[in-house]
């Protein structure tokens, strides 16, 4: 490439614009996976589990088959074994035995799907369900996890209460027993988490030490909640097979990457898979490759030769649509009279619901971390089984929970220390290449590739204007108190190594194959834009197909963990060299010179030194298609993923093939930041409080598309608001079944519980590891706005108040008049 | 037998357009029928299979039982009238704030657009196990998992006159109608009858299976206000979770006639501390004739007689006192 060729020249990058998929959701045509009709359709429905933890004893469906308009019935013992996969680097990694299966007969928690009945209608279906003689033995269960570990307590699973580390490394973690002494919770008493044995742990620096030479030490313990992600669109999947091939309509995180998962859960090859997902009604981290019920209709429709659409309802979501797990923290953190983080010893454990080990326990520690940069750290964590809905993760896994935890103690220690909050966050804010734990190998740590939090909270601080109102005198005649609170967040923000895919057609024009899914970020679109500006192009100019792998889609990365605008933005620029490297190799064979004598602008490739000897984009892409070979996709590079070679072998011939994977440079670790400020006004003689203001200020680099970037710090604000305060989880400890089922009661705060006042900002600085400098945005919001209100509350009423979230109006009046505390459940993950 | 939870039985829906209509067919199909008004609380009952009607008498389509109108003093609210429409009506507004805040407080905006003020005060309770299916007192069980299981989950659930079953009212409007001493009209195929609001309402220690006093093939037709408190002095709170779209924790509604500073009457009724609305005669006898300041601290402290907390519902206590005292003095700001 030309030495002065840049890379990337942003015209419509950090523009406002009109998304592809704008006007099908505003008019309603958009179509998700719930709105798909087939000829012929059947729809199914399940029957779940009616105990926490069972063993099915007995199980008849004659008389439910004999039933009209029912025409199959799919149990455990039909689905597919579980089937081990292949990484990309070609690591076998072996089927888990406890991995969540579609369908089971020793469900692990009430709600859990135990066979489907695909009939005619859903009336015929439920009736059928009810004609099922099935009978249930009772298996010990458990609902919290600290119940679990006590030396006599119940283990969620047969074979265990917790997942353990891998017994010899390359192998992977499993389920086994841990329980701690009685002296273990008798030392911690009721309100500590206790101090046994951990499953895993970490540590850097001299925890001791820092603690023992620290002008304050605090001893706090603090529940996060468990949360249902309740995405708007549940997850609902139609399927169908045609000559072999199996169809299906789902929602997913990502169109692309649910293919393979897809194939491993049915053990079947993924080139005989078409998947449709055009348009994805939220995913928060639980449909990352659509999750594994989607395969119960696939499975239906094989038996009924018909297709077969498994509507999920609210109810069904309620117990196989995800949850975030709740964290129980215990932080002793040792500061300096400056209010630095000497050292911090975090301990946690983790309600990891019946299956896969969550990370987000072993993420609390890496982001605690990062975020807070202690210069001394242990981690402990133990994710312990419990017979409540499967987990998943959900926005921030792992670092929403640390900033609820460390954030509110961060705002103690300055009242403690008399120093102002924003000072506290700000001296102990990662900057530059901040280091980040776990220590590797050899001791040392990881670093971040840029953080510019402090920034971030200076112009935050500006924007809210936080010294004005902290110097406001307290509220303290009349039943209204005052909070303000400042925290922070943090996740990671991208990865790499993902594939680029477009063809410049005989038209000219530019179609862009993305295997991005589209769950309402903008982000499937928004990445796009570096095409556009790389080549020079419109935007009119270019049209991106997305959605369906039938339309020969590139392998993408899921998006989740806010991977996609630091991920994607990289692999389209990767396309678009590709493109500009063959349109100038084009140019020289067909024109004469050598391809460095080409600029590539204005929808040509012309001569440097003389403008007008050149060709048009259509008439370069009319050549690459005489050329063939690498030029119109006939020849694929060999390092992109297998399934974007099995995509350019189908466009092979349509024009000038642009093929890529992202091998720009990157060194550290990608994380993107918000700074968050909030004020609430609590009612202390009702317990219900308003948020009157929040400004959210991000370090998420260059802004690609700022509508969607303010659409993604408030949307995930909002989320983080609802963690901290509204969000229901009950469950009857007795019975261990949830009883806080319904929609209004888990469901994510909406836009009619807004703050008053909600601004953001962003400070812009492009991340000086990705070319495009863009970081994600999604996941750092949700963090720091649940910790900054739980901050303001703990302002307004003072501290030690709350135990746990989401503080609610009885934990309100509990906290003015302290003897109104249930006593009950105080460090249950599940209330 | 499996359970599921989970999809609505078919039903005959009839769609009658005149009252006389409704109930020729409520008579016709006597207990099989179900009257469904704006349909928020029935058909999740109808998709959870707890609630499984032959038929369905959909009143959306009577024109009748629709709109405000004014006969003499009285001011007659048609059962169907929209929530919405009770929150926005000017006469509404004018001399029964009450209702108009009470109603203008229920759910969301699209629920106020759907909902009803006859299906409001008629709704059942939410209690979470009987809602879940539990086999409780109310439906018919040998319990009450919220007030007699030693872990039940009892947050939301009653305070007063817990017999058997702890579940709650959950109407915003029902204590606001107490307040004003609404009368309803229930008409059948057999005639018409008026019952005062307040007798509207069943609590378990009269019948621990219904809310309220309505029958098989009677529909409740119309509201009516008497002037009795029109244009006095209202308040009317609501304490929940959620500051939109969520069930009252406690609600107060209170009217109160003044001379000046002196309360001459008033009434105080409050929502979701048991299982029919609850007025509080005693505050309403300790603070006739005397001045709000010099009434509201016996007022509060009255409010909460005979509560008897659950174990996680004693912050209800605090609730109730307080709003009495604010309804009393009104919210103060800081």
């Amino acid at each position: 490439m030309p030495e002065n060729d840049p890379l990337f020249t942003p015209k419509l990058t950090g523009r406002d614009y009109t998304t592809p998929d704008l006007r099908a959701k505003l008019t309603g045509t958009a179509r998700f996976a719930d709105d798909f009709r087939a000829e012929g359709m059947l729809v199914c429905k399940l029957l779940t589990s009616p105990l926490p933890h069972a063993r099915v004893t007995r199980l008849d469906t004659g008389a439910a088959l004999a039933m009209p308009g029912v025409r199959a019935i799919l149990t455990a013992d039909e689905l597919p074994p579980p089937a081990d996969s292949v990484s990309d680097s070609g690591a076998v990694i072996k089927a888990s035995p406890w991995a969540e299966r579609a369908l089971t007969m020793e469900p692990h928690y009430q709600g859990e799907p135990v066979l489907a009945v695909a009939a005619t209608d859903e009336a015929a279906a439920a009736a059928a369900i009810e004609a099922i003689d099935i009978a249930f033995e009772a298996l010990p269960f458990v609902i919290a996890p600290l119940d679990s570990l006590r030396p006599d307590g119940a283990n969620a699973r047969i074979d265990g209460n917790v997942w353990l580390p891998p017994e010899k490394p390359g192998e992977q973690p499993r389920v086994g027993k841990l329980k701690w002494t009685a002296a273990d919770f008798e030392t911690a008493g009721p309100n500590r988490l206790p101090l046994g044995k951990a499953a895993a742990e970490w540590s850097y620096g001299d925890v001791t030490a820092a603690l023992s030479e620290a002008a304050l030490v605090l001893d706090e313990t603090f529940v996060t909640p468990n949360v249902s992600h309740q995405t708007l669109e549940t997850r609902s999947a139609l399927a169908w097979w045609e000559n072999g091939k199996l169809h299906i309509a789902v929602g997913t995180q990502s169109t692309i990457q649910t293919v393979p998962a897809i194939a491993k859960w049915l053990n079947m090859n993924a080139d005989d898979i078409v998947l449709v997902s055009e348009y994805t009604g939220g995913g928060f981290g639980g449909k990352i490759t659509a999750s594994v019920p989607v395969i119960i209709p696939a499975l239906l429709a094989k038996k009924a030769h018909a297709p077969v659409m498994l509507r999920v309802s609210r109810e069904d979501e309620q117990g196989i649509g995800r949850a975030r797990p709740s964290l129980i923290g215990r932080m002793q953190a040792g500061f300096s009279r400056e209010g630095r983080l000497l050292g911090l010893d975090l301990s946690v454990v983790m309600d990891n619901g019946p299956y896969e080990q969550q990370l987000d326990a072993a993420i609390s520690g890496r982001m605690g971390s990062l975020l807070y940069q202690p210069l001394a750290m242990r981690w402990r964590g133990t994710a312990v089984l419990t017979n409540t809905p499967t987990r998943g993760a959900q926005t921030a896994p792992g670092g929403l929970q640390v900033s609820a935890l460390i954030g509110p103690l961060l705002a103690k220690a300055a009242r403690r220390l008399n120093l102002d909050p924003l000072a506290v966050c700000r001296i102990n804010a990662p900057e530059g290449r901040a280091p980040v734990g776990p220590p590797k190998a050899d001791g040392t740590l990881n670093a971040a590739t840029s953080a510019f939090l402090k920034q971030a909270l200076d112009r935050g601080a500006e924007a809210f204007g936080w010294q004005a109102r902290r110097a406001r005198p307290a509220l303290t005649e009349g039943p209204v108190r005052r909070g303000i609170g400042v925290a922070t967040g943090c996740f990671v923000a991208g990865t790499t190594g993902f594939d680029g895919l477009f063809v410049i057609t005989p038209e000219g024009r530019v179609r862009i194959h993305s295997g991005i899914g589209n769950l309402g970020t903008e982000s499937f679109s928004d990445v796009q834009r570096v095409v556009a500006d790389a080549m020079d192009l419109p935007w009119k100019n270019c049209e991106i197909v997305w959605g369906n792998t039938a339309k020969h889609l590139a392998w993408s990365c899921v998006s989740g963990g806010s991977q996609t605008i630091h991920a994607m933005s990289r692999a389209a620029l990767a396309a678009s060299l590709d493109a500009r490297a063959k349109l100038r190799e084009i140019a020289a064979r067909t024109l004469g010179g050598k391809p460095e004598e080409y600029t590539v602008g204005g929808q040509r490739i012309f001569r440097s030194d003389a403008g007008q000897v050149g060709m048009s984009f259509a008439e370069a892409a009319r050549r690459a298609i005489e050329l063939g070979g690498v030029y119109d996709g006939h020849e694929c590079p060999a390092d992109v993923n297998k399934m974007t070679k099995t995509s350019v072998a189908a466009l092979a011939g349509q024009g000038l093939l642009a093929v890529a994977r992202d091998t720009f440079p990157h060194d550290g670790q990608t994380y993107s930041y918000v700074a968050t400020f909030a004020e609430v006004e609590v009612d202390i003689e009702t317990g219900m409080y308003r948020i009157v203001a929040l400004h959210a200020e991000a370090d998420a680099g260059t802004v690609v598309h700022p509508r969607a970037f303010a659409g993604q710090l408030g949307g995930r604000s909002m989320l983080g608001i609802g963690h901290a305060s509204r969000q229901k989880w009950f469950y009857d400890h007795e019975h261990g079944t949830p009883v806080s089922r319904r929609f209004y009661q888990t469901r994510p705060t909406t836009v009619l519980c807004l703050p008053e006042r909600f601004t953001w900002g962003s400070v812009g600085i492009p991340d000086p590891q990705t070319p495009i400098g863009a970081r994600g945005i999604g996941e750092p919001p949700t963090g720091a706005a649940c910790a900054a209100v739980l901050c303001a509350l703990s302002d307004a009423l003072g501290d030690d108040k709350f135990l746990r979230a989401p503080v609610m109006a009885d934990a309100i009046l509990a906290a003015v008049e302290p003897e109104t505390w249930r006593p009950a459940a105080t460090l249950s993950a599940n209330v | 037998m499996a359970i599921i939870r989970d999809g609505m039985q078919p039903f005959d829906l009839y769609q009658p357009t005149s009252v006389e209509d409704a109930l020729t067919l409520a008579d016709r199909l006597g207990a099989d029928a179900w009257m469904l008004a704006g349909g928020l609380d029935s058909l999740e009952r109808f998709k959870d299979r707890l609630k499984r009607p032959k038929a369905v008498i959909d009143l959306g389509r009577v024109e009748e039982l629709r709109g405000v109108r004014r006969e003499g003093e009285d001011l007659v609210i048609g059962s169907m009238t929209t929530l919405t429409e009770v929150n926005r009506d000017p006469e509404i507004r004018a001399r029964f704030g009450l209702l108009a805040e009470a109603a203008g407080e229920v759910a969301s905006p699209q629920i106020r657009n759907q909902g009803t003020l006859g299906g409001n005060i008629s709704q059942d309770t939410r209690c979470w196990y009987y809602r879940g299916g539990w086999q409780c007192y109310r439906a018919g069980g040998g319990t009450c998992y919220a007030g007699e299981s030693t872990q039940g989950q009892n947050r939301e659930h009653a305070l007063f006159g817990v017999e058997g079953c702890a579940a709650v009212s959950p109407s915003d409007t029902a204590p606001a109608l107490i307040a004003l001493e609404a009368r309803l009209v229930i008409k059948s195929a057999k005639g018409a009858r008026e019952v005062a609001v307040e007798d509207y309402f069943v609590g378990p220690d009269t019948d621990i299976t219904r809310m309220n006093v309505l029958g098989t093939g009677e529909v409740l037709t119309e509201i009516r206000l008497p002037a009795t408190w029109a244009g006095v002095t209202f308040y009317f709170e609501k304490v929940r979770d959620r500051p939109v779209w969520d069930f009252p924790l406690v609600n107060i509604a209170a009217a109160m006639q003044l001379s000046g500073d002196r309360i001459d009457r008033a009434r105080f009724v409050l929502g979701a501390v048991a299982a029919r609305p609850w007025r509080l005669p005693q505050v309403e006898a300790a603070v006739a004739g005397r001045a709000r300041n010099a009434a509201v601290d016996a007022a509060a402290r009255l409010a909460a007689d005979g509560a008897v907390p659950l174990p996680q519902n004693g912050y209800k206590v605090a609730l109730v006192r307080n709003l009495v005292k604010r309804a009393i003095l009104g919210k103060t700001t800081s």
